[in-house]
């Protein structure tokens, strides 16, 4: 098991702003700490703000929504990497985000550059691991196609939305059953989010349920 | 058999894991509970276990000594079957093998008066199935109970589909009666628990295959965004990666759904004995209750 990541020293960073971000929204604590970008080791480009590569620094991170890394730092057959890094913080719709940022890698990023955007992160209270750059990095990747199966068996009548929360909750222990944890985030949400799985994936367990479909319609026809 | 008149219990494979909890479920509620097994010797270690159970729950102050004496003398060892000629429900929790199951209701079927239900622990057989030429499909029904059975609440109940509604709401309202949670599903391969939980477990094995990351970032990941206790490698440690392969393959077949195929990886550790906790060896290592990482 790893035990916390307690950096003795958290690297400086800077946020450079673009539009609506997902990880970290106005009011989160981990802006006020943010430095201004002249003195900081790390840049944190967060969703929409046009990125630029600058090797001086430590690390930098772009905050990731569904796309993969290599959509803004592009691709070499496998030797990919550098001291630009992928941010994501984990979010069901438009739930508060979670404590868990998966830091997206590439095969040759930097150590430094990782170990550095761990040391800023962790130092902010947040959980992080390290993910590969593939779609869905771990929760998306494992979490989707549970909520599309709960949706299907719920299509089947397999059981009620309401006694497949109460077995999730008490025979395995989870805070909530996935029926109630896909209706709070939001069906459409999960429409989308399945939807750039599925284009990477191609198999059945990322087509997003019925149920999400209907709800993206609904949205697009300005009534969901 | 109506709803309320059960009050005698029998569990048949109630020597094993499951059957051991479950006939401490039935006791605790107040049902004679016969103890039935073709292992006298696991017979005898389950009413040590049941003893040392209600101990426990005397000293923690969650029951009376005179309510532990009752449940204790509520639970009769039957090391004849035909002992349970006097049982309302009957509940089976042997090995989890089709002609086992049928073979033993065909065998209860004669023993029994007609209106004793029968319920079935299986977690990956069907009850339809199971049911099927015992002599009394309408009255045997799926009571799927989870492991630790006296500390999980949950029991799925699943109706075949020559099941009738007296034998479900008979086993509902015993459920209930035994201060349970009963949750109703189909009668379709893992119900709903195992129906969700395979296939996610299958699917954090092919993450650590496809080199996402690494295991115990895997289960670091799920825990901080889910809320889960446990993260689902350190799952398939608890309960085996061989139970974990077995359930696949079990599933698989029936559903042909891809995600409940067992992942090469999955094969490949248990042929070389990284069965998880009880082989100290799995996702992670295990050096008594200490976890490392993988
Ligand atoms: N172990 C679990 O986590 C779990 C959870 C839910 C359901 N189940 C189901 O419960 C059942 C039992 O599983 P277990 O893990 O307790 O198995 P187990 O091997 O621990 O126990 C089975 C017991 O049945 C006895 N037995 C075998 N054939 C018998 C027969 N014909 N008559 C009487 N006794 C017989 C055996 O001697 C043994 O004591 C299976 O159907 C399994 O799928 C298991």
């Amino acid at each position: 098991m790893t035990l916390p990541h307690a950096p003795s020293y958290a690297p400086s960073y800077a946020i450079i702003a673009g539009g609506d971000s997902r990880a970290f929204p106005p009011g989160d604590p981990f802006l006020a700490g943010a430095v201004p970008s002249e003195q900081a080791e790390v840049l944190i480009f967060l969703a929409g703000a046009p990125f630029r590569s600058d090797p001086a620094r430590t690390a930098i991170l772009i905050e990731l929504g569904c796309e993969c890394l290599g959509v803004h730092t592009g691709e070499a057959a496998g030797e990919e990497g550098s001291n630009v890094l992928g941010l994501a913080r984990w979010r069901n719709g438009a739930d508060p985000p979670s404590p868990l940022v998966e830091l997206v890698r590439q095969p040759r990023s930097a150590d430094g550059a990782i170990a550095a955007a761990r040391d800023v992160l962790a130092s902010a209270g947040l959980t992080v691991v390290v993910v590969a750059d593939q779609a869905g990095r771990i929760v998306d990747r494992l979490l989707r196609p549970k909520l599309n199966a709960a949706l299907r068996f719920l299509d089947e009548g397999l059981a009620s939305a309401h006694d497949m929360d109460v077995t999730c909750r008490l025979g395995l222990g989870y805070p909530e059953g996935p029926i109630e944890r896909v209706q709070r985030g939001g069906l459409a949400d999960h429409h989308d989010v399945c939807r750039a799985l599925f284009e990477i994936y191609g198999t059945a367990a990322y087509a997003p349920a019925r149920r999400a479909v209907v709800a993206a319609q609904r949205r697009a026809h300005g009534v969901g | 058999m109506s709803v309320g008149a059960i009050r005698s219990v029998g569990v048949c494979g109630a020597g094993g894991t499951m059957g051991a909890g479950i006939a401490i479920v039935a006791a605790r509620a107040g049902f004679r509970t016969l103890c039935h097994d073709t292992s006298t010797g696991a017979l005898a270690r389950a009413r040590v276990e049941c003893t040392a159970f209600f101990d426990k729950a005397v000293a923690r102050g969650k029951m009376t000594a005179p309510a532990r004496d009752s449940a204790l003398a509520a639970v009769v060892p039957a090391a004849d079957l035909a002992a349970l000629a006097t049982c309302d429900l009957v509940i089976e929790a042997v090995f989890e093998d089709l002609a086992t199951k049928r073979a033993l209701f065909r065998e209860l079927d004669a023993i029994c008066p007609p209106e004793t239900i029968f319920a079935s622990n299986t977690s990956t057989l069907s009850i339809t199935e199971i049911a099927s030429g015992c002599g009394r499909e309408d009255r045997v029904i799926g009571l799927h109970f989870c492991l630790p059975a006296p500390l999980m609440r949950l029991i799925e109940v699943s109706p075949g589909i020559n099941t009738s509604a007296d034998t479900l709401h008979a086993a509902w309202a015993w459920a209930e009666a035994c201060d349970q949670t009963p949750v109703r599903t189909q009668d379709k391969p893992g119900f709903i628990l195992n129906a969700l939980l395979v296939p996610f477990n299958n699917d954090a094995i092919r993450a650590v295959e496809a080199g996402v990351a690494s295991p115990a970032d895997i289960d670091t990941a799920i825990k901080a965004a889910l809320g889960y206790k446990m993260g689902p490698l350190e799952l398939i440690d608890l309960v085996g990666l061989d139970t974990q392969l077995r359930l696949g393959e079990a599933f698989y077949p029936i559903t042909l759904d891809p995600r409940a195929a067992p992942p090469p990886l999955l094969r490949r550790m248990v042929a070389a004995g990284h069965l998880g906790r009880k082989s100290g060896r799995g996702f992670f290592r295990y050096d008594g209750n200490a976890m490392f990482g993988s």
